[in-house]
């Protein structure tokens, strides 16, 4: 018989109070072994502090962590538990010395034998590919050089759980293009549960295995990365996780699987289980917005097809971003070649297509128990 | 004019031959203001540290005090040690007055103001995320402490130069609770004004050119300690 | 970082080590706390007398040298084992209120009044020194005091009552609170007129742009008692000690040297050996 594992991390009714108001309120989170959960949000949506409290850095005002099923400060002591996670802030906040002794400090700091360390260290400058850099002070490190001697000193210690908070943010798209690559092998390699806190979405969804959306304190959905991809909770996380643009509507009548909503005076098809009455938000990602030139398409006949000129242009690099206006406002990602062919400019007339298998609906619920 | 090249003809006869009185005087200065800087690093920056990285009612006030105490007169604070030190004073029963080390006290009480607040804006300059870090890396309250001093040691080599040569040159206290005594609590600037008492300039400017020497030999050695560790 | 901290603490420790030697501090009981005049003191007599007294008898003495105001200050609160000391008149008040053991005459020798060669108030060769003052004040020329209860101070100011003047507070009489030396060179520096001890003149006159003007008068002798404070008012008086340097002080060892002493570096003595006579004999 196998005994049920406690979770690596398991929060109850945890609160953080400072200057008098609510900055984290989480009634209930549970992390297991071995998994990638990315925390984003926008600026002081609480995402460190909820890493901090986690690692025993905060005391939270009220509930309690437990840790594989211990309470943390109780059964397991603050300094023995911060010893078994490794933490990786924004800034690589390198200590004034050389390269080997970074990233030996966290075994120092353990009372670790000498020639211990020396066969750590060897091993984690090598893992990270810094085994060059060894013998450099950190001052004269550059800012990639910097942030992977960083995580080279958070793994040195093997820790069990690994925290980090925008640790990409501060750095060029190519060097952190390559740290992520290094920063996902290392993750798969060792299996490490892992937290990690972005606002950037790109990062995370190339790491989580499970997406958190936080605002103003609070976990606001939670669960499998694809899950919320498809399915937000609400409109907030909707846009949070990629759909440009929300429109509010209400349900004029329904099919079977379908309904069509009214949007300031056009009809859109969408499906789900909104009633007729109902107000209801369609999301919809500008990736799935289709584009076509009045000459190609007859709007007349097509579900969700509407007649609109473009209104802005704006270079993305790769692709561009049109804005378009069909008594709608609309955005749409096309590459730039696309863009070329249909010889798009500022005025040009289009007609704009929408699947209705593409537009993820929120019903507002408040309404709905009003209605039934 | 003559008296100055005299004076420094002397300073570098009494140098070269080693003459003994000055000699004595000359290492008893090292020794006692040498000794109080040592004494005022390990109070100043134990205290420094603390109050950087500790938030308390009256921290603000606590934090002027220091501040001021960095301009403490000498000459007060050898007035009050001397007071305390009196075999009838409160602290008669030590028996050290007009000895080395009641000067060594009162230069470490001139020092450690200074200390303590150069460790105090040099551990509260850094990051304050930096602290976490440490935390998270596993340390102690203890260690973490450690490795901030170590963090802001460029700065706290400021305050070595900066207490030692406020108390090398320090006069009025050393004078008071030291005495003056021949071979024995006569340091460089106690014996410099007391030769220029006695009409002998050219020893007073000898002693001075020593006192000079020895400060500038100890903050050039510091220094550059301190730009070889400076960043590129 | 480790060769760093080595470095830097250990640099201090070492230089604060170096030295080494002699400050151990001395026991109690061997040690005596003289306090005596600067001009003593800077007339270099100590410097030969302590040395023959501490190889004869094992003590440690402790020479703070202040004004003898404040020497007397530091008998009277216990602060000092024994003092040599030039104010008779003061010296006499401190045996009356029983703060001294024993009150013995050492030597004299004497005050002269110095001033610029230009002399402004042409005071040079009198043979008062009560008359000079007056034509000092006369003149208003500038004179520099002491300022500091020293014994030259108090007979600064005794002759000041003698020639009826009252000088503090006038714009031509200026107070340094500074040693004799240093008073000495600020008239030089200032041209003005003041009262010193012949020694501490004697000892600055090759730097010194001051003349004697007014010498010789009975008013202007400079004399020197020795007293032992008394440990019935002050227990931790160390009074074996205090009585030792006070009867070295008037053997014929000490005479003998405070009779020649000088001689060799201003062809005349600076002080005169006096123990055994009475004040009332002095000068005469």
């Amino acid at each position: 018989m196998n005994p049920v594992r406690p979770p690596v991390f398991e929060a109850r009714n945890l609160q953080v109070i400072k200057g008098g108001s609510l900055i984290l309120d989480v009634p209930s989170l549970v992390i297991s072994e071995g998994e990638i959960l990315v925390l984003i949000g926008p600026n002081g949506a609480g995402k460190s502090t909820l890493l901090q409290t986690l690692a025993a850095l905060q005391t939270p005002s009220r509930g309690e962590i437990l840790f594989r099923g211990q309470k943390i400060g109780a059964d397991v002591p603050v300094l023995q538990y911060r010893r078994r996670l490794a933490m990786i802030l924004q800034e690589p906040l390198l200590f004034d010395t050389t390269v080997y002794h970074n990233v030996a400090s966290g075994l120092k700091i353990r009372g670790m034998k000498r020639n211990e360390i020396d066969a750590i260290v060897a091993n984690t400058l090598d893992r990270f590919r810094i085994t060059h850099l060894k013998n450099r002070s950190a001052r004269t490190l550059s800012g990639g050089e910097a942030r992977r001697t960083s995580i080279a000193r958070a793994f040195a210690t093997n820790p069990e759980i690994l925290l980090l908070d925008e640790p990409f943010s501060a750095l060029d798209p190519m060097i952190r293009e390559t740290l992520i690559e290094d920063l996902e092998k290392v993750l798969h390699e060792t299996r490490i549960t892992t937290i990690f806190v972005t606002h950037d979405r790109m990062e995370a969804l190339r790491l989580a295995s499970r997406l958190g959306v936080m605002n103003a304190g609070k976990i606001l959905q939670i669960d499998l990365t694809s899950e919320v991809l498809h399915r937000p909770a609400n409109e907030f996380v909707a846009s949070l996780v990629g759909f440009e643009t929300i429109l509010g509507g209400e349900v004029i009548r329904r099919d079977n699987e379908t309904f069509v909503a009214s949007v300031s005076g056009r009809e859109i098809e969408a499906i789900g289980d909104a009633v007729v009455g109902e107000k209801v938000s369609l999301c919809i990602r500008p990736e799935n917005v289709t584009l076509l030139t009045t000459a190609s398409a007859n709007p007349r006949n097509a579900i969700n097809a509407f007649e609109g000129t473009v209104e802005k242009v704006t270079h993305m690099g790769s692709f561009r971003k049109v804005q378009l206006n069909c008594g709608l406002q609309l955005n749409t990602y096309i590459t730039n070649n696309s863009f070329e062919a249909l010889s798009l400019s500022k005025g040009t007339k289009v007609v704009v297509s929408l699947r209705p298998t593409d537009i993820h609906v929120v019903r507002q619920k408040g309404r709905l128990s009003f209605g039934t | 004019m003559d008296l100055i090249i005299e004076g420094i003809i002397k300073a570098f006869w009494l140098l070269v031959s080693f003459d003994p009185e000055v000699l004595g005087i000359t290492l008893l200065s090292i020794k006692v203001s040498g000794t109080a800087t040592l004494i005022s690093l390990v109070i100043g920056i134990s205290v420094g540290a603390s109050v950087a990285l500790t938030r308390f009612p009256g921290r603000s006030i606590v934090v002027s005090l220091i501040n001021t105490g960095m301009a403490l007169p000498p000459v007060v604070v050898g007035l009050f040690v001397t007071i305390s030190l009196w075999r009838n004073g409160p602290l008669g029963f030590l028996g050290i007055l007009y000895t080395p080390l009641a000067m060594i006290v009162a230069q470490a009480v001139i020092a450690t103001p200074i200390v303590t607040g150069i460790s105090l804006a040099a551990v509260q300059q850094l990051p304050a995320k930096l602290r976490l870090q440490i935390l998270a890396l596993g340390a102690t309250r203890r260690q973490m402490v450690w490795i901030l001093i170590k963090e802001a040691k460029l700065s706290l080599l400021a305050a070595i130069m900066a207490g030692f040569g406020g108390v090398i040159s320090e006069v009025g206290a050393s004078i008071m609770v030291g005495g003056n005594i021949k071979g024995y609590s006569r340091v460089l600037t106690t014996a410099t004004v007391m030769e220029t008492g006695r009409g002998n300039f050219d020893v007073a400017i000898a002693l001075s050119i020593i006192l000079l020497l020895l400060a500038y030999l100890i903050n050039l050695v510091l220094t550059q300690v301190q730009q070889r560790e400076r960043p590129r | 970082m480790k060769r760093f901290w080595i470095t830097s603490l250990l640099f201090i420790g070492v230089i604060a080590l170096v030295a080494g030697g002699s400050s151990q501090a001395q026991a109690q009981n061997k040690s005596v706390i003289l306090a005596t005049t600067t001009s003593t003191q800077d007339s270099g007599l100590l410097d030969i007398l302590i040395p023959i007294f501490e190889k004869d008898t094992g003590y440690f003495v402790k020479t703070i040298a202040v004004g003898s105001g404040q020497a007397m200050a530091m008998g009277q609160k216990g602060e000092a084992d024994v003092l040599l000391v030039h104010s008779p008149a003061a010296e006499k008040k401190f045996m009356e209120e029983g703060f001294g053991v024993e009150r013995r005459l050492v030597m004299h020798n004497d005050f002269v009044i110095a001033g610029p060669a230009e002399d402004p108030a042409r005071i040079k060769g009198l043979k008062s020194a009560t008359e000079a003052l007056k034509k000092i004040a006369a003149a208003r020329a500038l004179f520099l005091s002491r300022g500091d209860n020293s014994g030259t101070h108090a007979k600064e100011k005794a002759v000041w009552k003698a020639a009826g003047v009252q000088s503090e507070g006038q714009k031509w009489y200026q107070e340094t609170g500074l040693g004799m030396g240093q008073t000495l060179n600020v008239a030089g520096e200032k041209k003005g007129y003041t009262l010193t001890d012949r020694g501490t003149y004697l000892a600055l006159a090759k730097t010194l742009k001051l003349d004697i003007l007014v010498e010789g008068d009975a008013v202007l002798l400079n004399i020197y008692h020795v007293m032992e404070v008394n440990p019935q008012k002050w227990p931790k008086v160390n009074i074996e000690a205090a009585k030792a340097f006070a009867d070295f002080m008037v053997s014929a060892k000490a005479q003998d040297v405070i009779k020649t002493f000088g001689v060799d570096k201003f062809g005349s003595p600076l002080f005169f050996p006096d123990a055994g006579k009475t004040v009332e004999n002095l000068g005469k």
